[in-house]
């Protein structure tokens, strides 16, 4: 038996014995995700030991090295776990920014008293991430941010504000990008810094959306303290670090568009009925529903394609800068096309009869999803100039 | 199968890429048209294409071709749609000889193949009677009659008819316009009694025609495959010329666009290069965007007729659908940002927006491929 089959047969048996039958089941929500930290926030007692026993085993970060609280395992090894885990049907025992944002950038820029500190809290989801990047007056132009830190020898004096912190009131620690100097350009100047949220100058306001919940917040910093330890990579080299991350970010949001099983279009058939032919019987609809289902397949392979020039060793192709935009867009196309073709049970707010508005709130949360992580305007602009080479105005 | 090109297929596209940037460009396909040459395509060039095997490069080996793969002949296709090379690359290797892959017996095939691998056979497929591309709607006729067919009707848009030497005819044996059943595909000789080849001067200023059929008597011998079964063998091959259309589309869109960012790049107005402007610059990215998928569609078709999936409507409506409204904006806004001077005979943009409608509508448009895609999807 070759080693990854016999680490196949280890992994099934593992998962048989320990994960918990009701951590079989699908998420049905992001909300249900166990994000662990100070206070986790526990639908059911069984997430705290799916995620301990998990953890237990490197397997919350499973690709981590083990120092840091991983699993140090292949590629082929990460997918073999996943496919084992899909087989069966189990959850992620933990999700956080912790592990998909502030993770990879520790592993590239921290040094290694910051990486046994806060890479094996994240891993074993005792400490809860927020990211503290965009500010009322740094929008798409991030690199403008104000939030002024002042040198105090041992530590930092944070002054300022961020805004749409995502899950800022749910958050113990923040990694937060500040002004350390004012005296160059833009870019310079900016450092990236790890503080407590637990401390009196931090307060934090939750933001209300127009789909009705609050995954955002207004994050304000009176003399908030930052220890020099947590200073991560160089002072006033924190663009870098910033722009690492949000190309994480991006691959995030745009991977939010993921088909479900049963197409738009046959939804669009039982509800509206077809002709003879089998064709939807409303021409326009099934017009918009198939140049959408076309796009999307065909963005598919793009992503797909990319991914294989990559493990080709062809590099990461000029077709990735396509991606966040593309992505997103596709993905309010759909949620427009939801209200299409189920129409009124599509604007439901509340109650059981709309399944509690999933369908209506998803359609206005998505309107975010091209302004967040980079405006789809942004992403052209960075297209014709990096990858077109159109000059400047 | 990992969307990459492979070691051999990168020197192909290279070899194919500096080949006709030399010897079939636009400037040359300009000078055929000016020739009013009706042939449409340079038979010294053809020659030279056959002697590096383009001819037979997805023709299987036993039969003579290179046995590269239809992901090969895309390839130079593609490079071929960038340069608009004039040739039977797309009458002769890509159709017909699918056609005849599909159809034919394999006697037929040891007839006919190695002819077309060796760039010596031109053959066409006459299929189109109407304004649309419609194939169960032929009324063409085909009538036994002892040990001969004898065929009447009218073809138009028959790819290269002025200088092909045979014809696949698509008729009705059986049935009435608009079944599937009762379609046969004859071989017919460009010089048999009763078919007029009248030559059609296109927008895209290629070799093509019309056929007139006036009891067109061929020998039984000549049906390829089944009487009255050749839809379904017909369609796959339709399915195999689109994808491979839509290869030719690919390289022609990037190409327009590629140029047309270039004069970006260099025309001034206002006192600025105008490629500072963002009204340009986002429409640029947009096309960019779906160039890049544009690229990916095409390589997954190709690779799905190379890895034999049984049935390929899906995906070759996908690709042809995507690559018309691709190449469609591609060319419309070389046109635009080009502005007056796209306008005029004398520069070269004007030429890809007319090669690219005549592929758009061959074998099935945007519009009949999203419909279809629709339909392969249940809605």
């Amino acid at each position: 038996m070759s080693d990854l089959e016999t680490f196949r047969q280890e992994t099934r048996a593992w998962l048989e014995e320990n994960c918990p039958e009701t951590m079989r089941t699908p998420v049905k929500s992001f909300e249900d995700i166990y994000n662990g930290g100070r206070n986790p926030e526990v639908d059911h007692p069984d997430q705290v030991v799916w995620c301990e026993r998990m953890a237990a085993k490197g397997w919350t970060v499973p690709m981590w090295p083990k120092e840091y609280g991983g699993a140090a395992l292949s590629k082929e090894e990460n997918k073999i776990l996943a496919q084992e885990m899909a087989a069966i049907g189990a959850r992620r025992a933990l999700d956080s920014f912790g592990i998909s944002m502030l993770g990879p950038a520790l592993l590239e820029f921290g040094n290694e008293e910051q990486k046994k500190e806060h890479l094996t809290k994240i891993a074993r989801g005792e400490i809860r991430w927020c990211q503290g990047y965009s500010e009322p007056n740094a929008g798409s132009d991030l690199a403008s941010l104000a939030t002024k830190a002042e040198d105090k020898g041992d530590h930092y004096l944070i002054n300022g504000q961020k805004i749409w912190t995502s899950y800022a009131d749910k958050a113990d620690w923040i990694f937060c990008l500040v002004r350390t100097d004012n005296t160059g350009t833009k870019h310079e100047g900016i450092s990236f810094v790890l503080f407590d949220m637990d401390q009196p100058g931090v307060t934090v306001k939750p933001i209300k959306l127009i789909s009705g919940n609050s995954p955002f917040c207004e994050t304000f910093f009176d003399d908030a303290r930052a220890e020099k330890k947590n200073l991560v990579g160089e002072e006033g080299k924190g663009w870098t670090i910033a722009k690492y991350l949000l190309t994480h970010e991006r691959e995030m949001i745009s991977g939010m568009g993921a088909a479900p099983r049963k197409s738009l279009g046959q939804h669009a058939v039982d509800i509206i009925g077809a002709d003879a032919g089998g064709r939807l019987a409303s021409p326009v609809l099934r017009q918009n529903l198939a140049q959408y289902q076309l796009d999307t397949l065909v963005f598919g392979y793009t992503m797909a394609r990319v991914g294989d020039e990559a493990k080709a060793g062809q590099g990461l192709g000029a077709a990735s800068s396509i991606f966040k935009y593309y992505g997103t867009e596709l993905n309010k196309r759909r949620n427009e096309l939801n209200l299409a073709v189920f129409g009124e049970r599509a604007l439901g707010w509340d109650g059981d009869a709309y399944d509690g508005g999933t369908l209506t709130r998803d359609w206005l949360r998505s309107k975010g999803n091209s302004i967040e992580g980079g405006t789809s305007e942004v992403q052209l602009n960075v297209i014709s100039k990096r990858v077109l080479g159109l000059p400047d105005a | 199968m990992a969307l990459v090109l492979n070691e051999e297929q990168v020197m192909l596209r290279d070899a194919a890429a500096g080949f006709l940037k030399e010897k079939a460009t636009v400037a040359h396909l300009r000078a055929l048209r000016d020739a009013g040459d009706a042939t449409g395509f340079s038979p010294d060039v053809w020659a030279e294409m056959a002697e590096m095997g383009w001819a037979g490069i997805a023709i299987d080996e036993q039969f003579g071709g290179l046995g590269y793969g239809y992901t090969g002949l895309g390839l130079v296709l593609e490079q071929a749609g960038r340069n608009l090379s004039a040739s039977p690359l797309q009458s002769t290797v890509l159709v017909a000889a699918s056609v005849i892959n599909e159809l034919a017996s394999a006697g037929q095939k040891e007839r006919l193949l190695p002819g077309i691998a060796a760039g010596q056979a031109l053959v066409s497929l006459a299929l189109q009677e109407g304004p649309h591309h419609a194939p169960e709607r032929t009324q063409t006729s085909a009538v036994r009659d002892g040990e001969d067919y004898v065929i009447s009707g009218c073809k138009v848009l028959v790819m290269d008819a002025p200088s092909a030497a045979q014809f696949i005819v698509i008729a009705r044996t059986s049935g009435s316009a608009g079944d599937t059943a009762g379609l046969s595909a004859l071989l017919v000789d460009a010089d048999a009694g009763g078919l007029t080849v009248e030559p059609r001067a296109m927008v895209d200023s290629r070799g093509s025609g019309a056929l007139g059929l006036a009891d067109v008597r061929v020998p039984a011998a000549n049906l390829l495959g089944g009487e009255g079964e050749a839809y379904s063998g017909l369609s796959r091959a339709l399915d195999i010329a689109n994808i491979g259309l839509a290869a030719e589309l690919l390289g022609l869109s990037a190409e327009a666009f590629e140029r047309t960012v270039e004069y970006l790049k260099e025309r001034k107005q206002f006192g600025r290069i105008i490629g500072t402007f963002q009204g340009l610059q986002h429409r640029a990215a947009e096309l960019f965007a779906e160039l890049e998928l544009a690229r990916s569609i095409v390589l997954a078709a190709l690779q799905a007729v190379d890895a034999g999936q049984e049935d390929l409507s899906l995906i070759a409506s996908a690709a042809k659908a995507k690559l018309c409204e691709v190449a469609q904006r591609a060319t419309n806004e070389g046109i635009q940002m080009h502005g007056g001077i796209g306008m005029t005979d004398e520069h070269e943009i004007g030429f890809f927006i007319k090669r690219a409608r005549v592929v758009q509508h061959t074998f099935g448009d945007y519009n009949y491929h999203l419909d279809r895609f629709a339909q392969a999807n249940g809605y």
